[in-house]
């Protein structure tokens, strides 16, 4: 603060602040570095409408995208401990935690739902990587379980997006721990017989891939996404050579049989659909009659109990 | 020759000069040396006593990492008899990190698989430092299954830096093979017992150490990530390892707080590596203590015993 702040502060400060642009309003595309009007993008889903550059998406906007007319509720999840080995680098864990909770207004990296995807009730879960890089920790863990409960209880599929730089280091041990967790939480679906469908967004890396991610029934992922077990600067490092082009992005992966399918974001929601109409033994989906994606739409769709509508 | 560490170079340099003058002594009949190599000798053993009486987590790190220190093939060789080596995943290897195959644990008829570290240049090659590729956790799946099916209960011994990180490994789905071996750990409806008998190195070691009881040697460790590359991500400068090893919680003793590890094998004075007869008894008394909780209990019981144990996890938290 100087000194013309203090002294003339009222009535410039506020001519000033009036004419500030509202931030977020363009945004520059990460791959072709095209300006984007926001209500373009969003409408798209988050994709550049240049150069169809899949971007980041938080789960609050996928839902609203892939849920009939944006209408889902909340499944809670069980909270863990907070900080269990009081972990502190250059600053304490739970101030890190705060700022991602302030950054993102959400409360942790992991949001679970139910409600339906072309007539289909389906329960979903998405990782939010804005969210301390979506990093898997005791929580994440935990909305896994209580996602695949939910589905278990409902007699529904879990479609789970997959979004993370890995484990939660914070947590040390009981981040790795979340791998056999949620391992526990894939086999309860299996042994149900419902549904594990996958989509893999970017990036997914580290003990995530090691664990869910890669253990759904079907494995699709978005894309150009980055999905990998090490990342490649870690084996630039190891094995001292440049790696390929393209190497362990969604292409790739096809290519080497790790995945089953790479889908356009804004062809996901119907693909999503027909596979789990049909692993579900459902009648074929009739497209015409349903409101279309997008949270702009009203719709009187049925009964959830909390409603999530985030047009405004 | 014993391999002293940074921390140890006092202890080095006592246990050398008593050396020495014992060595000087062979080569003259005059000299009486005993008396002063012996108070070397006592020295060295408080020193010893003492160093070890207060390991800091960085310095368990090296213990545990000690090239001396015993390893997967030595108690394969020292545990078991009739090992029968199983060798190669069908898909596309035979991964030589991942040891594992048929063995008798006295007379009972197990399967045992674990990381193998090597002990010389070249063996330490051939096993990629205990490294493995997805083939070696094919090899391992492929095993635990077949235990499975003829009842054998599984032995894992986990020693690795973790999954190695290279392009043919990713090529061929090391996330994925690493995920199915978890998987392959909490499905088999046998007795699955681990010991972290050196590096529990993240995801490569939870694909084996997924089992009905861990035990952990004294100085062992098992963590997230190691320290070192903590340390350069959460403080950008990899040379803060101490402060990571310390912030990671990775010690035996911290882990059993946690309900990580179910139980602590103790080790000779100064490690492993210092008297590894005693190590390898103390691992196999441990063994057969912990097989025998699972004598009486059948498949789906042990399924939900590893179930029940993983998703408790977590509720434990260090908080004094």
């Amino acid at each position: 603060m100087n000194w013309i702040t203090n002294y003339v502060r009222p009535r410039i400060n506020s001519i000033f602040s009036r004419r500030e642009t509202p931030e977020n309003l363009w945004s520059k595309c990460d791959g072709c570095g095209t300006m984007l009007f926001h209500r373009e993008i969003s409408d798209n889903l988050n994709v550049c409408t240049n150069c169809n550059h899949h971007m980041h998406i938080t789960p609050r906007d996928r839902f609203a995208a892939l849920f009939d007319g944006g209408i889902f509720s909340e499944v809670a999840v069980p909270e863990p401990l907070s900080d269990p080995l009081q972990f502190r680098d250059q600053k304490r864990y739970p101030d890190r935690l705060k700022a991602a909770q302030r950054d993102t207004g959400e409360k942790e990296a992991m949001l679970v739902a139910t409600g339906e995807i072309g007539r289909t009730p389906i329960v979903a879960a998405a990782q939010d990587f804005s969210f301390m890089a979506g990093s898997m920790g005791m929580y994440v863990g935990n909305a896994i379980i209580a996602a695949a409960e939910e589905a278990v209880r409902l007699g529904r599929p879990l479609i789970l997006f997959s979004a993370a730089g890995g484990a939660r280091m914070q947590e040390g041990i009981l981040s790795l721990m979340q791998m056999p967790r949620t391992t526990v939480a894939v086999q309860m679906l299996k042994e149900a017989g419902l549904p594990y469908i996958v989509v893999l967004t970017h990036p997914t890396t580290g003990g995530v891939t090691a664990s869910y991610a890669m253990l759904g029934d079907i494995q699709i992922a978005e894309p150009e996404a980055l999905i990998c077990f090490a990342g490649p600067r870690v084996i630039e490092q190891t094995i001292r050579e440049k790696l390929p082009e393209g190497f362990q992005r969604a292409e790739y992966l096809l290519e080497h049989g790790m995945l089953d399918r790479v889908t356009d974001r804004r062809e996901m929601r119907k693909e999503l659909i027909v596979i789990t109409r049909m692993l579900m033994q459902m009648p074929p989906p009739t497209w015409g009659d349903l409101p279309p994606p997008g949270p702009e739409t009203v719709s009187g769709s049925p009964e959830p109990a909390t409603q999530t509508d985030r047009s405004g | 020759m014993t391999h002293y560490l940074d921390f140890e170079r006092p202890l080095a340099e006592i246990e050398g000069k008593a050396e020495e003058l014992r060595a000087m002594a062979r080569g003259n009949d005059e000299m009486d040396v005993e008396e002063e190599a012996a108070a070397l000798d006592a020295k060295a053993a408080t020193l010893l006593a003492e160093l070890y009486g207060k390991l800091t987590p960085w310095r368990k790190c090296q213990v545990a990492r000690h090239p001396q220190r015993p390893h997967c093939k030595d108690y394969i060789e020292a545990l078991f008899t009739e090992y029968t080596p199983l060798a190669g995943d069908r898909g596309f290897a035979d991964d030589q990190a991942v040891m594992g195959g048929l063995a008798r644990l006295d007379d009972r008829p197990v399967m045992v698989i674990g990381h193998e570290k090597g002990h010389d240049t070249q063996s330490r090659l051939s096993r990629n430092f205990g490294m493995a590729r997805p083939e070696g956790y094919r090899k391992a799946i492929r095993l635990m299954e077949m235990a499975g099916r003829f009842g054998l209960p599984v032995v894992t011994l986990i020693d690795t830096p973790g999954a190695y990180p290279g392009k043919g490994a990713e090529e061929r789905g090391q996330s994925e093979a690493i995920a199915r071996s978890t998987e392959a750990c909490l499905r088999i409806g046998v007795p699955l017992v681990s010991v972290v008998i050196g590096e529990g190195g993240s995801g490569g070691a939870v694909a084996f150490a997924t089992a009905n009881r861990v035990a952990m040697l004294e100085h062992s460790v098992y963590s997230v990530i190691s320290p070192e590359g903590c340390a350069s991500i959460l403080w950008k400068d990899a040379e803060k390892m101490r402060e990571a090893a310390e912030a990671l919680r990775l010690t035996a003793q911290d882990l059993l707080k946690l309900g990580v590890a179910d139980r602590i094998i103790p080790e000779p004075l100064g490690g492993a590596h210092r008297d590894p007869a005693a190590t390898m008894a103390a691992v196999k008394s441990m063994l057969n203590t912990m097989l025998s909780e699972f004598d009486e209990r059948d498949a789906a019981q042990l399924i939900a015993d590893r179930r029940r144990k993983y998703l408790n996890i977590g509720s434990k938290g260090l908080a004094a």
